[in-house]
């Protein structure tokens, strides 16, 4: 690969997504892109990028970024979160929100193990939750193709084998051949939409808990600013937001506040006042 | 250091499964079916067993429901790992007494989250 061509990837993952890409790191742009290359029935990586660099096709530079972005992940990703939020958070939230109901959100929900994760537990039931609480669960995505896979809630053999008990595999799961289908009644708890963090900021709001895992990682420095902006805009001001264990909300100061030993949970602060405005 | 006893018939699957659980700090015992499991328990008891269903002798199901009618039987988390992948035959095995369930194939991450979620990493 060109050094202009990888140059230009990493350029245009920025722009458009915020997403940091190595240029050094020809051989992950190489292999993330044989697969759009092989789908759209180009040579090679390098005619597709030209391609696209001469024709401006804005359809496949979002597939490229796209393709750029796609991450791996797992259902109940790290378990402690998962653990926090049915003992701990949303059990209070229910205390504080009566008969109002409680909106959480999955922002970079990817193929939707992580939000489909929170539906199970919500179903399973709560110790503490009153019956009137209801939960509402959203999940968003830059990726119509991530967002497509998560509402089929149709997994692999090996997705389904990753941080899935199996007790839940055999309560909430079909077999068909080589796949398992999520049954109905988990995928009908979640609204799905298409949203991108760092330029769609305003696109969400009035959520109590907000998951934004492994994303912030992956950001450029202004990106990373940017998507916690708006995340303290769509947070309500007594809510609760999930990071991965190594991110934190350092870009963004006075916006959170890091919970003791819970690494990765912040609250959000109730006098900090969002840059960004509701449109 | 907790033992893993690896029960399946086929030797490769053995020799995969050890250095997956030797990398997750167990040592391991291995038997080639029930019968040979059973009276390693007997004289041994693992805190972890990783148990194939189809095998001569003594199948994995057989073994386990007459491990756990054995004098601290009730104590090794058994996971199965079994290319049976019916949801009954799952039901099955958990309703027998097992902690987990790997279907095969199988990879190092798959035993590791498994082992985790039956408390045993």
């Amino acid at each position: 690969m060109k050094p202009e061509d990888s140059e230009w990837i990493a350029d245009l993952c920025s722009r458009l997504i915020g997403l940091k890409v190595d240029p050094e790191k020809t051989y992950l742009i190489d292999s993330r892109l044989s697969v759009v290359a092989r789908r759209e029935s180009f040579q090679s990586v390098e005619d597709l990028i030209t391609s696209v660099r001469n024709d401006s096709d804005d359809r496949m530079a979002w597939a490229l970024v796209e393709a750029m972005a796609a991450g791996e992940s797992s259902f109940f990703r790290d378990r402690k979160p998962f653990a926090c939020f049915r003992d701990e958070i949303l059990p209070a939230m229910c205390q504080a929100r009566g008969n109002r109901p409680i909106r959480v959100w999955s922002a970079g929900c990817g193929a939707g193990q992580e939000i489909y994760s929170l539906a199970m537990i919500v179903n399973d039931g709560l110790a503490d939750r009153p019956p009137e609480t209801q939960i509402q669960l959203f999940g968003s995505d830059l990726s119509n193709r991530a967002m497509e896979k998560a509402q089929s809630g149709i997994y692999t053999h090996f997705e389904v084998q990753r941080g899935l008990p199996i007790r839940s595999l055999v309560r909430h799961f079909q077999r068909a051949e080589d796949m398992w289908v999520l049954n109905a009644p988990i995928r009908q708890m979640v609204r799905w939409r298409q949203l991108n963090l760092i330029s769609d900021q305003t696109a969400a709001g009035g959520f109590d808990i907000i998951f934004c895992r492994n994303v912030l990682c992956n950001m450029t420095d202004a990106a990373r600013q940017k998507t916690l902006e708006g995340l303290a805009h769509a947070l309500s001001p007594d809510g609760f937001l999930f990071l991965g264990e190594g991110e934190s909300t350092r870009a963004l100061e006075g916006a959170f506040n890091a919970v003791a030993d819970r690494p990765g949970l912040y609250a959000r602060n109730q006098a900090f006042r969002p840059a960004v405005q509701a449109a | 250091m907790k033992t893993c006893l690896v029960v399946d018939d086929s030797r490769v699957i053995r020799k995969v499964a050890r250095r997956i659980l030797e990398d997750l700090g167990f040592e391991i015992a291995e038997a080639s079916d029930g019968a040979e499991a059973l009276a390693w328990c007997r004289a041994v008891m693992p805190q972890a067993i990783l148990l194939d269903w189809n095998m001569p002798v003594m199948n994995g199901m057989d073994f386990l429901r007459h491990l756990r009618q054995e004098p601290g039987g009730d104590s090794p988390a058994v996971v199965f790992c079994s290319v049976e992948a019916d949801i009954e035959k799952i039901q099955e095995a958990l309703d027998a007494g097992a902690s987990e369930y790997i279907m095969k194939p199988f990879d190092s991450d798959i035993i590791a989250m498994k082992f985790v979620e039956a408390g045993l990493a």
